[in-house]
């Protein structure tokens, strides 16, 4: 699937049907280190965009992840409780964080594209 | 150090850039952060195997043999007592009681050998020419910190003699001409020494240690991952001038001589303070906290008595994740009458989560006694 977005905020968002799933890239999991713990939101909760909606504490800080878009969480990726190291594994592929129903899709139209997101971490 | 944004640098300062480190400035100086390893790689295999730290920004300090008593009015540690050969932890109080820096002071032949912290060092070595003749600042000397189970066979491979050494000793050995000043000693919990060395051959020696296959560079990252492991204070943070040595529970380095009652009782800043707490206990300890759950406790949070309401009865001053004891652990400063066992809330982003106050160290030190 070539079909991904990346926020600013190094995010990677995929469209599967009418969800939005989201995760972290690559860049954003080496610059992190090593992944302690994932906290996820609730699901069926309503976000807007740029909400905290979850936290990665690495060995080095914490970090929050924010809504890309509005929508609602309709799934996380419970694995990552269990094995929060499945982000430095797989940060693109398993270790995908929530699954987010998103009534308006042009949202994603802003971000950027693989290519442009590989130019903005240089 | 204000307005002074130029960094310096250490003898190891290409040799961490070879090896891949991330630099980043760290009390005035460019340090490594960590290597490509990583830092939980690098806590672990500074455990199962060794680690190579390159401590140079810290600073070393020669006091002339007749010092014993005015370097005794600074700190409320026997160093009178102190054999030739051996290392002493000491801190320097204030007036009010209160942690300038902490250090370690070693005695050799004719002279004391300090070394006290980087963030510290210009204020230590001011304060010590206050009050002492002769005070001579080492600055070209590196200084390396050989960490874990397997630097004795590394250090012995290079100088036969360290090995013999014990926890706390301290001695001179030759490795190719250079004088080497070895303390078996470190800020881990393992085994292992701390390792002045001329800056000339700084990097020859270092590369002579990675040359050995189990020993790997550690950044600072691991090495503060470690230290709080090992349940040993990081000054800034566990101990500083609000902090008194009783309430961070480093009692045990005050020895018999300068406790009330000794022969040389008091005598050091802030003795009224220190000695009174000794009798009477302090108000505030600090504690280890083993937050319930994988999420880490990190410096600045509150800590509160209940799962809600109330006021604050203490603050985490470090915190993390402990990568060998695969949990999160911290530091707090909590009222005196709790113990090991009870339970205590921190407040992480706007939650209480529960956490337990426990013995340390979280990993058991493993020195060679």
């Amino acid at each position: 699937m070539s079909d991904l977005k990346f926020t600013e905020e190094h995010e990677w968002l995929r469209v599967e049907g009418d969800l939005v799933v989201v995760g972290i890239t690559e860049h954003a999991s080496e610059a992190l280190g090593d992944v302690v713990f994932v906290e996820l939101p609730e699901p069926e909760t309503v976000v807007a965009k740029g909400d905290e909606i979850s936290v990665i504490e690495s060995v080095k800080a914490a970090s929050d992840i924010l809504a890309p878009v509005d929508g609602e969480i309709v799934e996380v990726n419970g694995k990552l409780a269990d094995n929060p190291a499945l982000v430095n594994e797989d940060p693109m592929g398993a270790a995908w964080f929530f699954k987010m129903k998103v009534e308006d899709m042009s949202q994603l139209d802003a971000f950027m594209s693989e290519d442009d997101y590989k130019d903005f971490i240089g | 150090m204000a307005g002074d944004t130029q960094l310096l640098r250490t003898s190891l300062y290409d040799l961490h850039l070879e090896l891949g480190a991330k630099m980043v400035p760290f009390a005035g100086w460019e340090m490594p952060v960590q290597y490509p390893m990583g830092v939980l790689k690098e806590h672990l295999h500074c455990r199962a195997a060794a680690g190579l730290f390159d401590v140079s920004h810290m600073g070393q300090v020669i006091l002339p043999e007749g010092a014993v008593g005015a370097l005794e009015s600074l700190v409320p540690v026997d160093i009178a007592g102190l054999a030739e050969g051996r290392q002493r932890y000491a801190m320097f109080t204030d007036a009010g009681g209160g942690i300038l820096d902490d250090l370690m002071v070693a005695k050799k032949p004719g002279h004391l050998f300090l070394v006290v912290n980087a963030a510290c060092a210009p204020q230590d070595i001011a304060h010590l020419r206050a009050h002492i003749e002769g005070v001579e600042v080492i600055t070209d000397r590196a200084l390396l910190a050989l960490q874990g189970p397997g630097a004795e066979a590394a250090l012995g491979a290079l100088v036969p003699g360290a090995a013999a050494m014990r926890f706390m000793d301290v001695a001179e050995f030759d490795w190719q001409g250079a004088a080497l000043w070895v303390s078996r000693s470190g800020y881990t919990g393992e085994d292992g020494y701390e390792i002045s060395v001329p800056a000339g051959v700084a990097v020859a020696f270092a590369r002579a240690l990675l040359a050995d296959p189990g020993v790997a560079p550690i950044g600072l990252g691991a090495r503060d991952s470690l230290r709080l492991e090992a349940g040993l204070c990081l000054y800034g943070h566990d101990i500083d001038t609000t902090t008194t040595p009783i309430e961070a529970d480093l009692a045990w380095a005050i020895q018999k001589r300068r406790r009330t009652g000794g022969a040389a009782e008091g005598g050091f800043p802030g003795a009224a303070r220190i000695l009174a707490e000794l009798a009477q206990g302090p108000a505030r300890k600090r504690m280890g906290l083993r937050p319930e759950g994988r999420a880490p406790m990190r410096e600045g949070v509150e800590i509160f008595a209940d799962a809600r309401g109330g006021e604050p009865i203490g603050r985490v001053t470090s915190g993390g994740f402990g990568p060998s004891i695969e949990a999160p652990m911290a530091m707090a400063y909590l009222p005196a009458a709790l113990k090991p066992g009870d339970t205590v809330y921190g407040e992480v982003r706007g939650k209480r989560l529960p956490a337990v106050i426990a013995p340390m160290p979280f990993h058991p030190h493993a020195y060679k006694r």
